[in-house]
């Protein structure tokens, strides 16, 4: 492999590990870093392979696309065409003047992995993927509440059950397998909570046509559901999770289908609640090098891509959940569109046929995800389910109230202002978990839309993630990070 | 062969492969630290190493992702002088200090 790749790709997931695979087996010389430390990403999220059991794949779905992918990887990795880099944060990226991109990467945790710290390539193919969409809700701060992925990853990844009665609501199919793994791993769901009406886009022709299997692997969590006699509770939505150091019970109501409560309050008791409005792409480093957004049908930012997978900076390639969420099959079939054009953007061989087929998948399967967000929107009152003490921001413990106070008395009236006056979105997380609810309250108590504008204050930041003071400080003096002192932090936006 | 670490003056038991924080949930322990402001208990939330909730203490090193780190047999979590107090109560000011720095 050349001194420096010709591509660094970012995120083992889906989309990264098709775009490595496809980009090597080209003939292109690839670097792949990960922040894990095997590939699979969220979506084939699996136990350590070094303690691998037989029955690990259980439940999931597309598992042998995915062990056919990782086996090339590794095989292009033994034959020196790929460099994986596994443990590996990225934490800034910039373009220099010849067009190459350098990333200054950090170690996941301090205990293992990521040794390397800076690496160039002359193009990137981001594939950062994406995590579990929250609006905050009173009560959703007590231990116990976790995010439906997050319950998922327990599950998948570590064999653990998050708890032994739980309820999974929020908004979308994704709730369907968190609450049949659980229920397969011996754990009492509840109910599943689902905000929106039934599993009405299998009756939708355009998503339906467009990804007939989907249909079917619907079903099976339908038969799953039923088979384990799990309750689920359609336009209903949780109106406040209880408990004193821990959740205990919930409240749920029915609603209508904006959100605003229509029935009578009913309490479920429960000592774990799962929740899930859809997805957010993370789109920090996209972001950072100046790439162009836009809002998705589902109301989330996103990378604007052509039909190659190209962004609006040139060399910069962006594949999966980063250019709209809409699942695995569609994030392979883009990491693969954007690997390919890149070969051929380079002078390699690339088949024109097998281009053309991945772009009609990839138009396929965007509007396969476009009905699924039609289907399943998060509702348009759901601000109207906060109370003044209810928190936004977990990390700088920001209320609905504090939000609401800056922009009445302070005249707060977009996300920036409101940023700016009541710190949400300003520590650790850098407003990952609050942003879009933020930008959600921010328009809502203007009495209008969130616009991208909205999103985008709260989605861009300074560093992709936070890194010891001591590697910063090695960047500005050159110097490595072992030389530098220190374990203070930096990347919360307190400064 | 299962891991033993020692969290709060107790034992908690991981398999192999397992990360602290699932480690943590599998004995019933739900949180771990508390927030600066509020003395909120916190614990896992995101379990993907988005939202920083499940900051620990492991082996001395503050502020560690416990959905990220794999246990290991003998691991110290928490802070050395446990008090209960969070991770960033300690020497306070200190990471506050490096967010405005």
């Amino acid at each position: 492999m050349p001194h420096v790749p010709d591509v660094a790709v970012v995120g083992a997931g889906p989309a990264g590990l098709a775009a490595a695979v496809q980009a090597a087996e080209a003939g292109l010389g690839v670097a792949l870093i990960d922040t894990a430390g095997q590939p699979g990403g969220q979506y084939w999220r699996h136990y350590d392979e070094n303690h691998a059991r037989p029955n690990d794949p259980a439940g999931h779905h597309g598992w042998p696309a995915f062990t056919r992918l990782r086996d090339r990887m590794y095989a292009l990795r033994a034959a020196g065409r790929i460099r994986y880099l596994p443990g590996h944060q990225a934490w800034l990226i910039t373009r220099e003047e010849s067009g190459a991109f350098t990333l200054q990467m950090t170690a996941t945790t301090a205990a293992a992995g990521g040794t390397d710290r800076t690496l160039s390539a002359r193009a990137l193919i981001l594939c950062p993927g994406g995590y579990d969409r929250q609006l905050p809700l009173p009560g959703w701060d007590l231990p116990g509440v976790m995010t439906a992925g997050g319950v998922q990853a327990l599950l998948k990844g570590h064999r653990t059950p998050a708890g032994r009665r739980v309820v999974v609501a929020g908004t979308g199919p994704f709730l369907l397998p968190v609450a049949t793994g659980l229920a397969r791993a011996g754990v009492t769901v509840a109910a599943v909570v689902e905000a929106n009406g039934t599993l009405g886009w299998l009756r939708h022709p355009v998503g339906a046509i467009s990804a007939p299997g989907k249909g079917v692997e619907a079903l099976q969590y339908a038969a799953l559901m039923a088979r384990h006699r799990i309750p689920y509770r359609t336009r209903t939505v949780i109106r406040e999770i209880l408990g004193t150091d821990r959740v205990e019970a919930v409240r749920i109501a029915r609603v209508d289908r904006d959100g605003r409560p229509a029935g009578p309050d009913e309490e479920m008791a429960a000592d774990v609640v799962a929740l899930g409005w859809g997805f957010t792409p993370s789109l920090e480093l996209p972001l950072m090098l100046g790439a162009e957004t836009a809002q998705d049908v589902d109301g989330s930012l996103v990378v604007t891509v052509d039909d190659r997978q190209r962004s609006s900076v040139e060399g910069l390639y962006v594949a999966g959940e980063a250019t709209g969420v809409g699942g695995a099959a569609l994030a392979v079939h883009e990491g693969r569109l954007s690997a390919l054009a890149l070969a051929a953007e380079l002078g390699r061989p690339a088949d024109p046929a097998a281009m053309r087929r991945l772009r009609r998948a990839v138009r396929r399967g965007r509007r396969f995800a476009a009905a699924m967000h039609r289907t399943y929107p998060v509702p348009r009152a759901w601000p109207q389910w906060l109370s003044e003490t209810t928190p936004v921001c977990r990390c700088e413990e920001v209320s609905y109230g504090d939000l609401r106070r800056a922009h009445d008395d302070l005249g707060a009236e977009d996300a920036r202002t409101l940023k700016m006056f009541a710190r949400p979105g300003m520590g650790w997380c850098q407003g990952r978990v609050c942003g879009f609810a933020t930008a959600g309250i921010a328009a809502c108590l203007h009495g209008r839309e969130t616009t991208p504008e909205d999103l985008r204050s709260l989605a861009t930041r300074s560093l992709a993630v936070p890194v010891p003071l001591g590697e910063l400080a090695a960047l500005a003096e050159g110097t490595t990070p072992a030389e530098a002192t220190g374990t203070e932090w930096r990347g919360r936006d307190g400064d | 062969m299962t891991h033993q670490m020692t969290f709060r003056g107790g034992t908690v038991a991981a398999e192999p492969g397992q990360s602290v924080a699932a480690a943590l949930v599998a004995a019933g322990i739900l949180d771990w630290r508390t927030t600066r402001k509020g003395g909120r208990p916190r614990g896992l939330f995101c379990g993907i190493g988005v939202c920083f909730d499940c900051l620990i203490t492991v082996d001395g090193v503050p502020d560690q992702r416990a959905c990220l780190v794999t246990a290991a047999d003998g691991m110290r979590l928490g802070d050395d002088a446990e008090t209960g107090a969070a991770p960033e109560d300690l020497g306070d000011g200190r990471n506050g200090g490096a967010a405005r720095a």
